[in-house]
């Protein structure tokens, strides 16, 4: 950094050092920085730290701070003992949500994006339309699909259904509640865990209101991506003989890679954060989310199990810590000092 | 784009511009049927908004209307306290809006103008924590609120009040926001910066007279972003307030459906309420919204 200073221009072309400032202006500039320093630190990380020292003790969240117990193990034991049901009900559900994120709703927003940036009449309007739903609240959206789409008196799945003959398909007779079947699409058995997993007919249904928001968002990044490639290497491409798949798989894609890593991390991370729309549908049997059960060791029948609560908490930090330092590593790796 | 065109087109992109290539209509048909389907859910919404639950769980939603009623919206403007629901948003979001930016936009100066030993540091611990899951926070937070006193509250803790509420977004997306100002900042000549330290402005007068009104675009782009996050928020104040009444509107949800019966017409009114003013700033600021979201990507 210092060695392109030169003594006539002593300032130019770098950052000012803090010592240089006069002391009323480092007073100042120092309390820019502590006040918000002060309340993300004390609300955001202190708590996520707790959470890692809580999930070791017992404690029902009443009693004084002084008679929090060490316990050690003992909530993980529980939770994947005890619990496993509840916990592997909910990790299953984070898993196949994750991977619907990607393969659904990830996929369609790069196609729609990748179409939307040939430059063709009426891209805002296409655009326009396929954004709107992330402006809404997940809890808003899980209402209003529940209300209007899948209600099974007057929903309109249900109605199509009726409408096109009274059929059964996939072995169901409709009227179908679709919020409210809570059987298995197909279970499987892994050896150690007592109870068949797999995903609930109402979590799989739900999918889709939640693809409808997310795809948007998706979309709008990759949009912003894909022009923010240099043309030359499309020309390039093009005169190396590569057909238009080749060109995005091999050339395009890859060149966009801040979009991909960050469209990737936010993907993971909006997965397991998932809570809204659950909880706005009374977080029914079948839809059990690794969120749902650290509020619910809080707020629920059983609530004032700090310890164990603290423990879902921790594997939910353990499943995205790993894409948070990848992105951080990703974004700050090249930064001037 | 033009070239990115050529490149696609590379014969004369001109020439094709007023004959009809049936891939043109096939990508057209394509993206047609999509917004069509993306639609559905908001069009229908609307449409059994606007009739009886009778009717329409009698005729089904495909027929034609017999008649068309605000009383959907009426009723679950009372039955909701929509009006009480709004204010009490309002109460959050307003004062959470206008603190972020001002002290996230503080430490985005603060680490993007100078050369400090702790910069790289600082907008690690920013940017990390806005990447954390909420729940990861709540057990610890829940626990912390139920201890700080506020003396005049009903709870007599920070627990059950909007400042609580407040306190959270600020402490959470100042992490996002300082992250996309430092970035944007970073792109500011640092020329600007020495030339008015030569003539002896002090470090406020660069932050609110030089750099600030620079940061404009940013700003109005974070604050569009920010509204409708904080607007749509449901966790936190589900979580951290217990009284149905005093949650902002989003989070009151819950009022339109009943225990064992639900007027999936009057819900639906109601959702469309809850989500009216974030669809009108989106309609406005379409361009701030997404760049505000894309902002975030960019490097700076």
């Amino acid at each position: 950094m210092s060695t392109d200073v030169t003594k006539a221009a002593p300032l130019v072309g770098r950052r000012r050092r803090f010592s240089q400032l006069s002391k009323r202006d480092k007073f100042v500039l120092f309390g820019m920085v502590a006040v918000p320093t002060f309340l993300h630190v004390v609300f955001v990380w202190i708590p996520t730290l707790s959470t890692i020292v809580l999930s070791f003790t017992k404690w029902d969240g009443l009693s004084p701070v002084s008679e929090i117990k060490l316990v050690g193990l003992r909530n993980y034991w529980e939770i994947f003992t005890v619990f496993e049901t509840k916990l592997f009900a909910a990790l299953f559900n984070n898993v196949v949500l994750l991977g619907f994120l990607f393969l659904g709703p990830s996929l369609l927003g790069v196609f729609l994006a990748y179409l939307l940036d040939k430059n063709i009449r009426g891209t805002r309007i296409y655009q326009g339309i396929y954004y709107f739903p992330v402006v809404l609240s997940l809890a808003v959206v899980g209402i209003i699909w529940k209300s209007v789409m899948f209600s099974q008196r007057q929903g309109l799945l249900n109605h199509t259904w009726s409408v096109l003959g009274d059929r059964t398909v996939f072995g169901q007779t409709q009227p179908i509640d679709f919020v409210g079947d809570q059987g298995k699409a197909f279970s499987f058995h892994i050896p150690f865990l007592d109870s068949a997993l797999g995903p609930s007919k109402n979590f799989l249904v739900i999918l889709l209101a939640i693809a409808w928001r997310h795809a948007g968002y998706v979309m709008v990044m990759y949009l912003a991506g894909l022009k923010s490639v240099d043309p030359a290497l499309r020309e390039a491409a093009a005169i190396d003989g590569c057909n238009e798949w080749q060109a995005f798989k091999n050339v395009v894609f890859p060149a966009m890679k801040p979009i991909n890593v960050i469209v990737l991390v936010i993907t993971v991370i909006e997965a397991l954060r998932t809570f809204d729309i659950v909880a706005a549908l009374n977080a029914p049997v079948g839809m059990e989310l690794i969120s749902l059960q650290v509020t619910e060791n809080i707020l629920g029948e059983g609530g004032g199990q700090v310890g164990r609560g603290s423990a879902y908490g921790v594997v939910l930090l353990i499943m995205c810590i790993g894409f948070i330092i990848w992105y951080l590593a990703n974004h700050y790796r090249e930064e001037q000092l | 784009m033009t070239a990115a065109t050529a490149t696609w087109a590379p014969d004369d992109p001109r020439a094709n511009k007023h004959r009809v290539k049936p891939a043109r209509v096939l990508l057209h048909g394509f993206l047609i049927l999509t917004s069509l389907v993306w639609l559905v859910p908001l069009v229908s919404a609307l449409y059994v908004s606007f009739r009886p639950y009778g009717e329409t769980s009698r005729k089904g939603i495909f027929s034609a209307p017999d008649e068309l009623t605000l009383s959907n919206y009426t009723g679950a403007f009372k039955q909701g306290q929509m009006a009480h629901h709004y204010i009490v948003t309002l109460m959050v979001v307003i004062p959470s809006l206008v603190l972020i930016l001002f002290l996230s936009s503080f430490v985005a100066f603060a680490v993007s103008r100078f050369t400090w030993r702790f910069n790289i540091a600082l907008l690690l611990v920013f940017t990390a924590g806005n990447l954390l899951p909420q729940q990861v926070i709540i057990q610890p937070l829940f626990q912390m609120y139920k201890r700080i006193p506020l003396p005049w509250s009903e709870s007599g803790n920070l627990l059950d009040t909007l400042i609580g509420v407040g306190l959270i977004h600020i402490s959470f997306q100042i992490g996002f926001c300082t992250f996309v100002l430092s970035n944007y900042m970073k792109t500011i000549p640092k020329e600007l910066n020495e030339a008015a330290m030569v003539d002896g402005a002090s470090v406020w007068r660069q932050y609110a007279q030089i750099i600030l009104p620079l940061c404009r675009p940013a700003i109005a782009a974070l604050a569009t972003l920010e509204f409708t996050w904080i607007y749509n928020d449901f966790f936190w104040a589900v979580v951290l307030i217990k009284s149905g009444d005093k949650r902002p509107i989003t989070s009151s949800i819950s009022n339109l459906t009943g225990q064992f019966f639900s007027d999936d017409n009057l819900v639906a009114s109601g959702s469309l309420l809850i989500a009216l003013p974030t669809l009108v700033v989106y309609l406005i600021l379409q361009k701030q919204f997404i760049s505000g979201l894309t902002l975030g990507a960019s490097k700076g």
